[in-house]
């Protein structure tokens, strides 16, 4: 996730977690929305990250930042000891997808988890148009893409009722806004808080 | 090279410092007095708040920066992380290198004069631990007036004792750096410390200890034990790509002179290390590495071992690093983060081997350089004056500086 990128799911998250919580970021990248908790709700916790530069630039952040590769499984994190893990716009690049939706719930008392929503009508109409979407969430060329897992809003109701995980709240936002109407087919980005059954 | 060097900490001078308290040891003897010898880098600032312990590894010594004004090529083992604007910045903090108990550069060691008997300890030279070493080293803070260490760092055998640091003085150390280090040796480990001991006690000149009263020196052995351990602290494709299989001559010798690059190469690096170390430090540096394992008291687990543990830890880890691999330290950051403690763990891409925590790496120096400035603030020290100073040591020189494991 580039940093300058403008993330508009940080917000909604922040709104989510209460002061003092304890947090697990997955995919951490540079660091800034534990940053942010941190300095704005006293949250304690650790980013994740595999990418050297994501790593240095969280430390820089002052986030204790610890370098994993989540395909390989959280079980450097016990059982419930977070109050929160979130997965923020990573869950698509992953290979084992359904494996760390419920190390999540393992994990952590709740899970957040935000991901580029395919079912956006203008990735609908890109498909519609012979073509791999090409958005603001979903910035890469089809041979260059991060992306291996892409789904849509319903596909992730889906998984998890498979995975175990009782959906708490969804959202979808656009440029920023929320999305109430036909959120599978207005919405960008998508936000899904959810906990263990 | 110093000379070359422009922002090195600059001419350094040794100190001492004697201790006239009996040092009680985890083996169960004392010492009755003891000297520790140590360099100190930068001020320490009016509160007393910026002083950074660096803990040496096997091999090393206190000196870990700067160069000496009589010989100025006999740089210090760290100091392309350790000076002004370096990761460790000494604008800001107040860095001090110290020899270890039973070593062999100036601290209190096999070779040093036993008060008891008016001769070298040789054979009767206790035993020491990390334990032990943090223990005189807390003395040695408390000679110079620190009661709080802002950090302790070191690699390897180092970050052994900037761990045990954490769990003897929670109050005394805010933060640890515990680099290419493990929280126990491996089985393997261990037989190649012990292969490395019995080359040593086997060599005819080492009389069962006591060669300095024979006037003699285990050379044999201590050259076999270091061309041992330096192959592990290589990875096994620095060393083909350095050397592959290349010989002195076209056509194979068919006898056993030297004839493989390799086989030259690691006999010279023994035959050095023979000439300046002592092979009773050899043993007991490896016994200590052997018998550090802080979980074993706490019933075998490393998270209730640490919980005392107040600091806060930066660790790392080198890819190429098979004497102590990544997996050795992922094992340290489950504990810490089962135990709730402030932890930030790298994994560094590196060619290397173990060495690596010793050469330059320029995404590692500013891992700590960051970390470094974290600490800073905390103490309020201030940010860099410039930008970071990267160290521009050579591979080529492979030697480690004696600061390996």
């Amino acid at each position: 996730m580039s940093p300058s990128q403008q993330r508009y799911d940080f917000e909604l998250i922040s709104s989510w977690i209460p002061e003092g919580a304890r947090v697990l970021d997955l995919g951490c990248g540079d660091g800034v929305l534990l940053a942010g908790l941190a300095a704005t709700r006293n949250v304690k916790g650790y980013g994740v990250e595999i990418d050297p530069a994501g790593v240095l630039a969280s430390l820089a952040h002052g986030v204790d930042v610890i370098q994993l590769d989540l395909e390989t499984g959280l079980s450097a994190f016990g059982d419930n000891t977070f109050d929160f893990v979130i997965l923020s716009q990573t869950l698509q690049a992953m290979k084992n997808t359904e494996k760390v939706l419920k190390e999540m719930l393992r994990v952590g008392r709740e899970g957040i988890v935000t991901f580029p929503n395919f079912g956006y009508w203008k990735h609908r109409l890109d498909i519609a148009m012979g073509h791999m979407p090409v958005s603001k969430t979903l910035p890469y060329q089809w041979y260059d893409t991060p992306n291996i897992h892409l789904c849509t809003v319903k596909d992730f109701e889906d998984l998890c009722a498979k995975a175990g995980a009782t959906i708490l709240d969804e959202r979808v936002i656009t440029g920023g806004r929320q999305v109430n109407v036909l959120p599978n087919l207005f919405g960008d980005l998508a936000v899904f808080r959810f906990r263990g059954k | 090279m110093a000379e070359l060097e422009p922002r090195s900490v600059g001419a350094v001078t040794p100190q001492k410092a004697g201790f006239l308290e009996p040092l009680i040891l985890k083996g169960g003897k004392t010492l009755a007095a003891y000297e520790l010898v140590y360099e100190t880098y930068g001020t320490l600032n009016a509160d007393r708040s910026n002083a950074v312990l660096v803990c040496h590894a096997l091999s090393g010594g206190h000196h870990v920066a700067g160069f000496y004004a009589e010989d100025p090529r006999k740089v210090g083992w760290w100091d392309n992380m350790i000076g002004p604007g370096k990761a460790i910045d000494t604008e800001r903090l107040f860095v001090i290198g110290v020899n270890n108990l039973g070593g062999c550069h100036g601290s209190t060691g096999p070779a040093s004069i036993d008060r008891a008997t008016g001769q070298p300890y040789g054979a009767g030279f206790p035993l020491v631990t990390c334990e032990d070493w943090v223990a005189s080293q807390a003395r040695l803070m408390d000679r110079l007036g620190i009661q709080t260490l802002a950090g302790v760092i070191g690699g390897s055998l180092g970050g052994m004792q900037a761990l045990q640091w954490t769990i003897s003085f929670p109050e005394r150390i805010r933060h640890a750096f515990v680099i290419a280090a493990a929280p126990k040796l491996s089985t393997q480990n261990i037989a190649f410390n012990d292969v490395a001991r019995q080359a040593i006690v086997s060599d005819p000149d080492f009389h069962g200890g006591n060669f300095y009263a024979h006037g003699k020196v285990p050379a044999r052995g201590l050259k076999l034990a270091r061309m041992l351990g330096h192959i592990t602290y290589l990875s096994e494709d620095l060393l083909g790509e350095k050397f592959g299989r290349e010989t002195k001559g076209e056509a194979y010798a068919f006898n056993y002179d030297v004839e493989f690059e390799i086989e030259s190469y690691l006999r010279y690096q023994g035959d050095k290390f023979a000439q300046v170390f002592d092979a009773n430090t050899y043993l007991i540096m490896t016994k200590a590495l052997d018998y550090f394992d802080p979980a074993k008291e706490a019933g075998g687990d490393l998270a209730k071992a640490l919980a005392p543990a107040k600091a806060g830890f930066f660790l790392a880890s080198f890819s190429s690093d098979w004497r102590f691999p990544p997996a050795r330290s992922r094992e340290l950051v489950r504990a810490l983060v089962a135990g709730k403690k402030r932890v930030t763990y790298a994994e560094i891409d590196a060619p290397h081997g173990h060495d690596a925590f010793l050469l330059d790496n320029a995404h590692y120096h500013k891992l700590v350089a960051a970390y470094v400035d974290n600490i800073a603030g905390e103490i309020g020290v201030g940010a860099r004056s410039g930008p970071l100073v990267i160290g521009d040591t050579q591979l080529e020189e492979m030697k480690g500086y004696g600061g390996n494991t």
